[in-house]
């Protein structure tokens, strides 16, 4: 199988995917909004056309269905609401119908900046969360935004669990 | 005067040739070839392998093909092979190429595909931009890759073994000095005895890391 991970390449999840026999595509995703948005409005940047081209093509630049699962973590809460349909919508066109994407997103709803993490697996009961400092979100969800967000997937399931995370899991 | 004592003193009494350097031809008789007495001594004592150096002051566009050990700490645009050897980009190294080598370890920036039949190393503050297909890789906290990663089992790795025809035991021996071309053991052959285990190793996590 082939695995998206979007929180940068780390010893834990590549030992743990690659383990399996599977594939495992890194890149930090958080690294490549800093790159292509952090000059100056990082919200107001993630709305130039060029801009969102250029990080399209550096970041999300697959073939339809390239993929059997994606770990998107929590980047999906540091995009502005126009870029984030189109990440969601190019994530859907790369995974095959049938996998499943993993996002997280936090519960604070009146926090200015939420903490970001390097979400790290290490094992079947364990990830590990090192904190990668504060960041301001450009929108929070609740459920009802969440199921909208993912409406064109098949499923959509959530989990709440410690640290004000919410876990989602979306099938393809 | 017990047994013991007794075997002592025979050992002392009875002196054995003072042991000085052996002739080459008694090297011959003994059917040591000469040429790998320097190797061994080498990998006993752990000395480092002759590596060759590109310093960061070099600038390298087209194929590097190398047969020793390779640091690379300038920069580099082609393709770099290192068939059974280790490659080294240093902290100021640069290298746009694709790569192949038996282990490499990234302490500068990479942008190419790697292939390595051993380890991949890439060391913190590193970045390899590339895919990577390699037997076992060790990613330092603060490296950047951005790739596809393919971990190919060191059997799968090497092609598959052609079964050669058994050479029919010889009523004389040989010395190894003597020995044609043909009976010397391959170079694929040496190196899948040394292949080490698959499996990939842990790096130790972050000290700020929560666990849930």
């Amino acid at each position: 199988m082939a695995i998206l991970d979007l929180a940068g390449a780390n010893q834990s999840t590549v030992s743990f995917i690659t383990n399996y026999g599977h594939r495992l595509y890194s890149d930090d995703f958080l690294v490549q909004l800093d790159h292509c948005f952090g000059e100056g409005d990082f919200y107001e940047n993630q709305t130039n056309p060029r801009a969102i081209e250029t990080f399209l093509k550096n970041t999300l630049d697959f073939p339809d269905e390239a993929f059997d699962g994606a770990l998107v973590w929590d980047v999906l809460e540091y995009l502005s609401p126009a870029l984030l349909a189109i990440v969601v919508a190019k994530l859907r066109a790369m995974l095959r119908p049938g996998s499943s994407l993993l996002a997280v997103f936090h519960n604070e709803e009146r926090a200015e900046t939420v903490p970001s993490y390097s979400f790290r697996i290490h094992g079947h009961r364990t990830i590990e969360m090192a904190s990668r400092g504060r960041r301001q979100p450009a929108q929070f969800f609740n459920n009802r935004s969440l199921e909208r967000l993912f409406q064109d997937f098949q499923s959509v399931k959530f989990f709440l669990t410690r640290d004000h995370l919410r876990e989602v899991i979306v099938r393809r | 005067m017990s047994v013991w004592n007794r075997r002592k003193e025979e050992e002392f009494i009875t002196p054995r040739p003072v042991a000085g350097p052996p002739a080459p031809s008694e090297l011959a008789k003994e059917g040591i070839p000469m040429s790998t007495l320097p190797g061994r001594t080498s990998e006993s004592h752990h000395e480092p392998a002759r590596t060759a150096v590109l310093g960061k002051s070099v600038i390298v566009k087209g194929q590097i093909f190398s047969r020793e050990d390779l640091t690379i700490d300038g920069e580099v645009e082609g393709t770099v092979e290192l068939q059974e050897h280790r490659l080294t980009i240093g902290p100021n190294g640069k290298v746009r190429a694709s790569v192949k080598a038996r282990e490499l370890v990234v302490l500068g920036t990479i942008h190419g595909n790697v292939e390595t039949t051993d380890k991949i190393d890439i060391r913190k503050e590193a970045k390899l931009v590339g895919d990577i297909r390699t037997a076992r890789i060790v990613i330092e906290d603060g490296a950047y890759f951005k790739g596809n990663i393919d971990i190919v089992r060191a059997d799968a790795a090497r092609p598959a073994a052609v079964p050669q025809p058994q050479p029919k035991p010889q009523a004389i021996a040989t010395s190894p000095s003597a020995s044609s071309p043909s009976s010397a053991p391959s170079a694929s052959s040496a190196s899948g005895a040394t292949a080490s285990s698959s499996g990939p190793a842990m790096a130790a996590g972050a000290g700020d890391a929560k666990k849930r």
